[in-house]
């Protein structure tokens, strides 16, 4: 048989290309929307994130309204929200789903999905010199999970609103019939579920009868995070195996740029923690659905009538599982903004970043102390005092691996010659606001401290400042840095700057008064104000912090506007338009659909190898060997434990 | 349990390169998947599949966190007051020695795979598929036998958390079954078509099954675990 050869080579040929050399697809479908380009569901994600994060910013304007001008009547909201707000005046129920879908919206679909999925997935494999993720199909499935939550958590407003649940198919079908069994016959006349991101039961695991709010709202709410979990789980499990197998040659760990390092730490925080969210998920459901009594204790008395259909169960039980996934969960939000940081910092000081392995462990040491500090959510649950103190102490202990990496930042801004281009604006806002959110943590983790300051706005405070706003100043700073490389034309530099003042400043002016309510005893989660006569005194800061806080959510709008603007009518950028040093920029701008055009990259030193003595340029890029380092790798392996394990070389100045 | 597969994944994944000070240029773990080791970037065909057995490890951390989430809602509950303990039916002893047997098939099978004896390793997967499928009738069987004594999912805390974690634990084993066929698929397809495999395939078939049994014995040790916390855990 003289055709034995070629045949099993077209076999093989079969058996690769089945698995991963998918080429460019053609058809707008697989190019654009069920698309496995990662780089393609990477700005998927971003859009999912940017639609959120302004429907969930003008829930927080209107939250603002509502607090300092609690009478007054906005005609187009009565219109919009005939139940929510009759006549154009909020109800208080109304008030609190907006809390909720604000803070579910905000944490889950854009703290999470924008930093991790959005630009995780545009640049981590890139980053490492690989032509994909290590499971395009599965990435893909992620993206559009992730999707059917959303819009399984938006569709919580309308059928919470409406007096019964009503579909356009048959009513008496089967399906109709289990939809209604399953959103318990209909919303309870408000809008939306109001038990708050958290959803803590006893009220949220009762039902209806719990009263407004507490009806289908809260079931779409739980299935809604369900279904975000899984979504959640496969990208982990995608980014994990992703950077164990598929780095390039010489892509050794420590030569890494962070922004890896803190998207990997990240995924395997979400790994991690999403499972028990999602077990607690489960529980919550039952509870509702199946008459189990898991957090549901005996003897309550809801609306007036004894329940005496469950017994037994522990509210805290859920308070315990919901914190196990809701620490990490902080980090999962804000260490890839500390990547994202760390590598624009390095790349506009024109300097190595300080101590690049102290801040691979410092990372790492926030993620694994992160899951053992849950407690410090529950000290007024009526824990143990030696575990507040043990949990207190661990919190603290957080701020161990934080300091370090800030004075690492700190350090590699020393005696630089800084480039203050848009993003180097925003990651030095990164630090800042990190800082000033920080330091109340470790206030706020002391138990003698957090007793009178929990669930009041002092609290508020202190996690918009560090997980929000820092996570979203990451996000920018990230945006305007690979805004030139995804969509190939520059953001406008004039408007970016425009964008970053009143929105910097802004952001402490709402933020900070808030401590200070905090401290006057101001209860998070109310409606209104009015009735309470130690609170008057607040009444020029709620209005400072309500006009600071529209003021910024319009500036919003240039940053809308520079983005969308600049997709087309950008000017041109160049391949490296920033002299950065990573892999990204070494391929053509915006990447070919395997990201190197069918060469994979060799990788000969670090990420940060800025103002290298005697180069060319201030900079080596990742991809460029260095004379002698090259004969060393040609004669074999003799010389390994010399040369350039790459990153840092704190020596060069 | 899968013990072999963990010494595989060390000895392809790059979990055992550091990358911690060498010099030149060298692949990392593996170079991604250009060729094996040390390949040359100019478009081998090499397949190392490490992602399978990579993906499965990380997958199992993942089923893991759950079950431990569930675990320690199990103790917490068990902890209150008015926790009761219900025999459990005999019939998840024949469940267990069907799921423990099934793991020795399922290693036979890919030992056979090894050595490149396919026709057993075919038969070897089928008996485990049986295996496996049986443990699923018998769990559902132990499930009526509950039924019949009116023994319901909310009648108390055990029987809600036996329900729960059987019926749990039952979903991903069918997602082990689901593995477990599509490997039969892929090998009786391979018989059908008398194909002569290259090297880089069959490593990509010997990843999968791997990756698959890792993921089976999994479900295996779990099963045995939930089963030793249901009985003892009171």
């Amino acid at each position: 048989m003289s055709e034995a050869v070629p045949v099993p080579e077209a076999h093989a040929d079969v058996e690769h290309h089945a698995a991963h050399h998918h080429g460019p697809p053609t058809s707008f479908i697989r190019k654009y929307i069920f698309s496995i380009d990662h780089k393609v569901i990477g700005i998927q994600y971003l859009l999912l994130a940017l639609f959120s994060v302004f429907v969930g910013l003008i829930m927080s304007v209107l939250m603002r309204m509502n607090l300092t001008w609690p009478d007054h009547k906005w005609p187009l909201l009565g219109s919009l929200f005939k139940v929510g707000a009759p006549g154009g005046q909020m109800s208080p129920e109304f008030y609190l789903s907006l809390v909720t879908m604000h803070g579910t919206i905000m944490v889950f679909f854009v703290l999470t999905t924008a930093p991790q999925g959005g630009f995780g997935n545009y640049f981590l494999p890139i980053q490492i010199g690989a032509e994909d993720m290590a499971f395009p199909v599965l990435n893909m499935l992620s993206f559009w999970i992730t999707f059917v939550g959303l819009v399984v958590l938006v569709s919580a407003i309308f059928v919470e609103g409406s007096a019964a649940f009503s579909v356009s198919i048959n009513p008496n079908s089967a399906i109709a019939k289990w939809v209604a069994k399953y959103l318990e016959g209909g919303g309870s006349g408000t809008v939306g579920p109001i038990g708050g991101w958290t959803g803590y039961p006893t009220l949220s695991a009762l039902g209806k009868i719990a009263g407004p709010g507490q009806g289908a709202g809260v079931t779409l709410w739980i299935t809604s995070i369900a279904i975000f979990c899984v979504a959640s789980l496969l990208g982990a499990l995608n980014f994990i195996t992703t950077l164990l197998n598929m780095r390039t040659r010489g892509m050794a760990l420590m030569r890494m740029p962070l922004t890896c390092w803190s998207w990997f730490t990240t995924a395997i925080l979400a790994l991690l923690s999403f499972p028990v969210l999602l077990a607690g998920g489960i529980l919550l459901l039952l509870d509702r659905h199946a008459g189990t009594s898991f957090f549901i204790p005996g003897g309550l008395v809801v609306s007036d009538k004894l329940l005496t259909s469950h017994a037994g169960g522990s509210p805290i039980l859920w308070q315990h599982l919901f914190w196990f996934f809701g620490h990490p969960e902080v980090y999962i939000a804000i260490l890839p903004g500390m990547g994202a940081t760390s590598h624009i910092l390095s790349t506009f000081a024109r300097k190595p970043i300080f101590g690049y392995r102290a801040m691979v462990f410092a990372m790492f040491a926030i993620g694994l102390l992160g899951f053992f500090v849950w407690g410090h959510h529950m000290f007024i649950s009526g824990m143990s005092p030696y575990s507040g103190m043990a949990f207190s102490v661990l919190t603290l202990s957080i701020g161990v691996p934080s300091a370090i990496k800030t004075f690492n930042w700190l350090g590699t801004l020393w005696g630089a010659r800084i480039r203050f281009t848009v993003p180097m604006l925003f990651a030095i806002g990164f630090v800042s606001l990190f800082v000033a959110g920080g330091i109340t943590g470790l206030v706020l983790g002391q138990t003698s401290l957090d007793l009178s300051m929990h669930d009041t706005y002092f609290v508020l405070g202190h996690f918009h400042l560090v997980m929000g706003v820092a996570a979203i100043f990451g996000m920018f700073a990230g945006m305007y840095f690979w805004f030139p490389k995804m969509f190939g034309r520059m953001m406008n530099q004039t408007l970016g700057y425009i964008h970053f003042w009143p929105t910097f400043i802004g952001v402490y002016a709402i933020f900070i008064p808030m401590h200070v309510m905090g401290l006057v005893g101001m209860p998070r989660r109310y409606a209104s104000f009015a009735e309470y006569q130690f609170l008057t005194k607040t009444h020029p800061l709620v209005m400072l912090v309500t006009i600071a806080a529209i003021i910024t959510a319009f500036t919003q709008l240039i940053f809308l506007f520079n983005f969308f603007w600049s997709i087309f009518k950008g000017p041109k950028a160049s391949d490296n338009p920033w002299e950065a040093t990573t892999l990204e920029w070494t391929t053509t701008t915006p990447p070919p659909h395997d990201n190197f055009g069918g060469k994979l990259p060799t990788v000969y030193r670090g990420a940060y190898e800025f103002a290298v003595p005697d180069a060319p340029d201030d900079y080596v890029m990742q991809t460029t060997p260095d004379a002698t380092e090259a004969n060393v790798a040609a004669d074999g392996d003799g010389h390994t434990g010399q040369g350039s394990t790459g990153n840092g070389h704190d020596g060069h100045h | 349990m899968g013990m072999t597969a963990t010494t595989e994944t060390r000895a392809h994944s790059a979990v055992k390169d550091k990358g911690l000070g060498f010099g030149g240029p060298r692949p990392n773990g593996n170079g991604g998947r250009r060729g094996p080791n040390g390949g040359d970037d100019s478009g081998g065909t090499g397949y190392e599949g490490a992602q399978f057995r990579i993906g499965a490890w990380v997958l199992v951390a993942a089923v893991l966190m759950f079950f431990v989430a569930f675990t320690s809602a199990y103790m917490f509950r068990a902890s209150m007051s008015d926790f009761v303990v219900l025999k459990l039916p005999r019939l998840l002893w024949l469940s267990t020695t069907l799921i423990l047997v099934s793991s020795v098939t399922f290693e036979v099978a890919r030992r056979a795979q090894r050595r490149g004896d396919d026709a057993i390793y075919r038969l070897w997967l089928a008996v485990s598929l049986a295996l496996g499928c049986g443990f699923l009738v018998s769990q559902l069987l132990a499930w009526r036998q509950l039924v019949a004594q009116g023994v319901y999912f909310p009648t108390n805390p055990f029987s809600s958390f036996f329900y729960l974690l059987t019926g749990l634990h039952g979903i991903h084993l069918l997602g082990g079954i689901l593995g477990l066929v599509y490997l039969l698929w892929r090998a009786l397809r391979d018989a059908r078509e008398l194909r002569e495999l290259r090297e880089s395939a069959t490593k990509k078939r010997r990843a999968l099954t791997d990756a698959v049994g890792l993921y089976w014995h999994f479900m295996d040790g779990l099963w045995v675990y939930l089963f030793a916390l249901l009985l003892f855990w009171r």
